[in-house]
This record gives C-alpha cells, structure tokens and sequence, in this order.
C-alpha cells in the first residue's frame, strides 16, 4: 500500500525474499536500475523470484515482468549477475516490449 | 544480494530508519550505509543526496559503476490537537504524500464526523506516543494552544529528533512555552529546532490558509534534511 507508514510485509518482495531465504529456498532479485521515457515503476524498484518461477513484486506494469523470471531462473542456476535491458527499441521489442513507449534497464542477481 | 545486506535491510526498513544499498555493478558486491555513516569521495557525495531525496539511481565513481538503492521510511505529520486547522491539513498532507495522525484527548474535538477517513485517536498524546513513538521521519505539529496536551508532545519530538516540529501560538506564548520545556530538561538547542509561531511566512489567516504554511514549512524541513550541518561544517 503506497503511504503506509509502515512496511506491508505480505506484499513487501524485499520481506518476502528474506522468508523466502529462510525457508531455504534459492532467489533471484531483479531491480529496476534506469528507466528512460515513459516507464511504469521508478528505479529501484523489486521483483523476487524464486528457482519455482513464483514472483512478487513488479518492475513494470506487468510487460516484461515473464522475460526477467525466466532471466532469474538461468541466474539462479548459474549465480552470474545479468543486467536486461527492455523497451521499444529493443530487438525483443515485438516479445516483450514495454507499451509504454519507454525504456529500462533491469539488474537481476541471486541471493547469497 | 548479500544475504546479510538483505537481511540487515529489511531491520532497518522495519525500523522506519533510512538505508541506502549500494552494489557494485561491476562485481555485484554490495553493502549497507545507514544515515550518518561516514563515506568519501564521490560515491559519499552521491549517497548523502540520495538520502536527502529519496531517489535511487546509478553513479560512477573510483572508476566504478555503483546503483544506490535509497529506502526511506515514509514520511508522516502527526498533529497534536483535533482542532479546524488540522481538518484542512489533515487531507492536505495526505495529498502531498505525507500520512497524518491527529491526537486530541478532548473528545468533543476528536470526533470521526469533524476528522472523515484520517488516523485519530482521542487519547492523550502520552498514551499514543507510547505504543507509536515519534521518529526522525515524523513531522510534528502542535495546534491546541494547551500546554496540558502540547508540552509532553513537544518535548518527546525534540528527544526524537523529528525532521519538523512545528507550535502554534505567538512570539509571547512560545516564550512561556520555552521556560516550559527547559523546566521539562530540553536543551536551548533542542528548542531552538521548533518553528514557532507556526508555519511559513505567507501572511496566512484562515486556519485552511495557516494549514497551508505549516505543510509547505514541513515539506521544507523534510527535503532540506541535512542541509543545514552541512552548510556549518564549510
């Protein structure tokens, strides 16, 4: 919830990662590291992935958020930091462009 | 992500206290800086304003690319007295990004028909404060014009060191207030940090236009944090 003045730790992906972790499970976090244009969630923005494909969080309207899950299971796998890069002049534009007409660039790395 | 850098995040966020995760882009190796710590250089220059504004991004510096991940508390007002001024501040502040708490204990003040859809509580600020302590993300505003009702909330401010404290009244009952809260043990210094009388210097006379300069005079207080030491320290 935007404004609480509190961490809503059900939707939080950063908590969620952390129960994630503690659960024994492998992650992947995916962070929103520069936007250009018209883009739909601030740099610094989280996705959370674990090596299942489940996911919380968003580093987009919901466009490209099915690439950088499958990006973080290769993470997860390999432990190797990648650095994606997504928008309408991207060659995977006609995949998994963003609508919007602009441009991020998303960090995706494994916990630990 | 370090598990350790993850797991220290995530105390302080729950800690409403400002951290900063800094990853090299290159290695990926990351740390936390939590406010006041100490970093040089360039990368210390860029992580200082990202305190200050919220805003994360990417920065080059030592020949290196490093992405600042700012996570600041949300910043609140909590108002003192359940009076006509902070029904206008009250969705005001909300508005500009800032939650608001009212504290009245006079329940003919504190009603949820004069105060619709905000965080009231009809107690004394002593009970409220206890169970949800101020901190240095939560602006203060004091309007009862009671010293029964507003010292207390004063006084825990200043210990808290909320990034605006704010009294309403005139130059001559702020001065009775002072020997007030230097009888309560506050420092001159620590009072010094209260805008008194309240609000920025707009002329305002109706209690919307008065909620008006006491929200403009917290936002100033809240996006010039900092500032101020280091202006002294040149």
């Amino acid at each position: 919830m935007e404004n609480s003045i509190y961490l809503d730790e059900a939707r939080d992906p950063l908590i969620i990662a952390e129960g994630w972790m503690k659960d024994g499970k492998d992650v992947a976090i995916a962070t929103v590291v520069e936007t250009w244009g018209s883009a739909p969630r601030p740099v610094g923005s989280h996705l959370v992935i674990d090596a299942d494909g489940n996911f919380h969080g968003s580093v987009s309207g919901g466009c490209v958020e099915g690439a950088v899950v499958s990006e973080a299971i290769d993470v997860i796998d390999s432990g190797k930091a990648r650095m994606l890069e997504f928008g309408v002049a991207d060659e995977t534009a006609w995949q998994v462009g963003l609508s919007c007409g602009g441009r991020i660039k998303v960090y995706v790395e494994r916990l630990g | 992500m370090d598990p350790y850098a993850l797991k220290t995040l995530n105390a302080e966020r729950r800690a409403r206290r400002a951290a900063i995760l800094v990853t090299d882009l290159g290695d990926g190796r990351d740390r936390i800086v939590r406010e006041g710590d100490q970093v040089a250089g360039d990368l210390g220059t860029a992580i200082a304003k990202a305190f200050r504004t919220g805003n994360s991004g990417s920065v080059e510096a030592e020949g290196r690319t490093f992405f600042l991940n700012a996570h600041l508390p949300q910043p609140r007002l909590v108002v003192i007295g359940a009076v006509h001024i902070s029904q206008a501040l009250a969705p005001m502040a909300k508005i500009a990004g800032y939650p608001v708490e009212i504290i009245d204990p006079r329940t003919a003040f504190a009603t949820p028909d004069r105060f619709p859809d905000v965080a009231l509580h009809a107690e004394w600020p002593e009970d409220v404060l206890k169970r949800q302590p101020l901190d240095s993300y939560t602006a203060l505003a004091a309007v009862t014009h009671d010293p029964k009702v507003d010292d207390f909330a004063l006084k825990a401010a200043l210990d808290a060191n909320c990034f605006y404290v704010g009294a309403l009244g005139s130059r001559k009952t702020h001065a009775k207030r002072v020997e007030r809260l230097l009888a309560m043990g506050a420092s001159a210094e620590q009072i010094a940090r209260i805008h008194a009388p309240i609000g920025l210097d707009i002329g305002a006379a109706s209690p919307g236009e008065i909620a008006v300069a006491v929200l403009a005079q917290a936002i100033h207080a809240f996006r010039s944090r900092g500032l101020d030491a280091k202006g002294a320290a040149a």
